[in-house]
């Protein structure tokens, strides 16, 4: 397939690919099995300059966009998408400043998100707050030229390996949906710690933690973007990244899909190999489809994105839908075509089944996504141009 | 501190095959790559750089193509590169290989440390890099698998030795040639590949280099080589019986024979 893509957009995959194999590879099932973070990859990646492709060159990246980090995420995810999810929440948690940080903002934190000196991670999440994200009860009270954080947030993905968090809280609670705001809070900030690290079904080599708020002075120089416009703020924010889920949807289930069909070759049963066999021919025939198809639809929407338009929640959570709702699917086909076999963990396929699992949930659950997908079509009365 | 790394392209290792009617490598249609074990010379030279600053530069002696194989090292780290190339360099033993690596190593100003790899997969010997040192008047240390310290006139070094180790202090400017237990070779990076892409790589020829055209090339090299093929290993154990005077006079004679005593 032809995918059209640049010089330095085949470069970075390339690259990708071989940190993913040649450093990722021999660790991680011991990453899954430990559920360890895994700082020595992520020194690999910020030395092979991965941190840089999705911060802009003014600040010491290189300028990528939606589709470049696609790329990496696919080729990363292909081999491990838990330690490609820690790769994705940093650049998740440094898109608030690229897209509404102010220059002061931008030149403090920026460069050191690019050299891979401090990772980033994005809290909007509590549990009263997961679908219905307007549900957060985080606060943040303006006192002495500061703003007071109290409240905890809930599964946050880098959470206590982080150094930089985009934190959403409530500036003006009675005002609802237009009542928050987005800080950036840094680390070791007093009044800011973490709560017990998540045991996960997959995505096993990521950290998810709590964070907790309790009289959290940050200065206001750290809110990003206007009061109040915390909820547009996280939206858009979403919009631009779900369609990195989509493709790490979709390297997991490249992943899935080629240890399927080396098996299949492989394993004999009734004298052939059963790759032979029509019924197991037909999965996997299924499986490729299912791969090419969402890869396609990723890189369409990433490149929409990047095209400058102005508006695409539909795109892109018709991106992440397709494709994780894929990986599911081809990740479970895979076990049952390698049989017990897939079962173990031995072989990679249930620990890719287990991963694909949360791109269904996070970043919007599917079903959220189809609702938000619904309303735009009865805006636009499901005609196309 | 400058710091030179020579690197050699070589033959993908998977697919070496020997042309019987002329004993030499079948060339055609094989991938060239960087020889694994200079990938270390290479990574070890960048780190000391990190360490002690200064600058590296990756030399290489072959054909046209194996520019190849310095844009890559520049991805990796190197700050400048530098191509031995010409027709007259071709057919080149160890000996005359290591004698045009000191003509760059000179050209290119004063020089504290040239790290090699401690052989190539494709020729094998280990030659080049005590051979290079004894034309450059340099200090020579070989299987190195750390470097501990520089300071200013000295290093000290850890090598390798088989089934121990030495730590070893050598005078500067020196030629180490470098073990895979030294250090993980980085990956490129992508700054590193842009600038790789568009940087300038110098080829330097015969007249460049100004060296004796009696010890470049196939004329300059004293070794022909006649035959290759694979070694038969064959290890032979005698164990002796009976009671030991007999065992000792019998091992006596025996060396004897082998004149090993």
């Amino acid at each position: 397939m032809e995918y059209f893509l640049s010089e330095q957009q085949r470069e970075i995959k390339s690259l990708a690919r071989r940190i993913a194999e040649e450093r990722i590879l021999p660790v991680r099932a011991e990453l899954d099995e430990n559920e360890e973070f895994p700082w020595a990859i992520t020194k690999d990646m910020a030395d092979s300059d991965m941190f840089r492709v999705f911060i802009p060159e003014e600040y010491e990246g290189l300028g990528g966009g939606c589709l470049e980090l696609c790329l990496v995420m696919e080729e990363l995810s292909r081999v491990c998408s838990g330690v490609a999810l820690g790769y994705a929440a940093t650049a998740l948690g440094s898109y608030s400043l690229v897209e509404y940080g102010t220059e002061e903002q931008k030149k403090k934190y920026l460069p050191l998100i690019a050299s891979g000196e401090k990772l980033t991670a994005f809290a909007l999440t509590e549990s009263t707050a997961g679908s219905d994200a307007t549900n957060i009860k985080t606060t943040a009270v303006p006192e002495d030229g500061n703003y007071i954080i109290n409240g905890t947030k809930q599964f946050i993905t880098n959470g206590g390996d982080a150094e930089l968090y985009t934190v959403v809280a409530l500036t003006n609670p009675e005002k609802g949906i237009r009542g928050a705001s987005t800080f950036l809070v840094e680390k070791d900030t007093p009044g800011f710690s973490f709560g017990k690290k998540e045991k996960k079904m997959g995505v096993r080599a990521s950290s998810t933690r709590e964070l907790v708020f309790r009289n959290c002075s940050v200065p206001r120089e750290n809110m990003i973007g206007r009061e109040g416009m915390g909820f547009p703020i996280v939206m858009r924010l979403l919009d631009r990244s779900r369609p990195g889920v989509g493709a790490q949807s979709v390297g997991i289930a490249q992943g899935a899909l080629e240890a399927a069909v080396d098996y299949a070759r492989e394993r004999v049963q009734f004298e052939h190999p059963i790759i032979a066999l029509q019924a197991v021919q037909q999965m996997l025939a299924d499986m490729a489809i299912g791969v090419e198809a969402a890869r396609l639809l990723v890189y369409g929407v990433a490149r929409t994105i990047d095209s400058g338009a102005k508006s695409y929640t539909e795109e892109s959570a018709m991106a992440k839908v397709f494709a994780s709702d894929m990986a599911m699917r081809v990740t479970t086909d895979a076990v049952q075509v390698m049989g017990g076999a897939g079962y173990m963990r031995d072989y990679p396929v249930e620990k890719m089944m287990r991963d694909a699992k949360i791109t269904q949930i996070y970043e919007g659950s599917n079903q959220t996504l189809r609702t938000a997908i619904a309303f735009e079509l009865r805006k636009r009365k499901g005609r196309r141009e | 501190m400058n710091i030179a790394v020579c690197l050699k392209q070589v033959p993908g290792t998977t697919k070496v095959e020997i042309d019987p009617q002329t004993n030499t490598l079948v060339r055609q249609g094989i991938e060239n790559i960087v020889n694994p074990f200079d990938t270390y010379a290479l990574e070890e030279g960048v780190r000391l750089r990190e360490r002690y600053g200064g600058k590296v530069t990756a030399i290489s002696m072959g054909p046209p193509q194996a520019e190849a194989i310095l844009r890559d090292a520049l991805a990796t780290g190197a700050d400048e590169a530098v191509l031995l190339s010409d027709a007259a360099f071709a057919g080149a033993d160890t000996w005359a290989t290591a004698y045009t690596l000191s003509r760059a190593v000179d050209k290119l100003g004063p020089c504290d440390i040239v790290i090699c790899g401690r052989q190539t997969i494709d020729g094998d010997t280990g030659q080049v890099g005590p051979e290079l040192a004894e034309i450059l008047g340099f200090t020579f240390v070989s299987y190195v698998s750390q470097v501990e310290e520089i300071d200013g006139e000295h290093m000290r070094l850890k090598r390798l030795m088989g089934e121990r180790y030495e730590i070893l202090e050598a005078l500067l400017p020196a030629v180490i040639t470098v073990v895979k237990e030294i250090n993980t070779p980085r990956l490129p990076s992508l700054r590193g590949m842009a600038k790789a892409k568009s940087a300038t790589i110098p080829v330097w020829g015969a007249e460049e280099l100004e060296v004796d055209g009696n010890k470049i090339g196939l004329t300059g090299s004293a070794t022909r080589v006649i035959k290759v093929f694979f070694p038969q290993r064959t290890q032979r154990a005698e164990i002796l019986e009976g009671e030991l005077p007999g065992q000792v006079d019998y091992l006596i004679d025996r060396l004897r024979e082998a004149n090993l005593i």
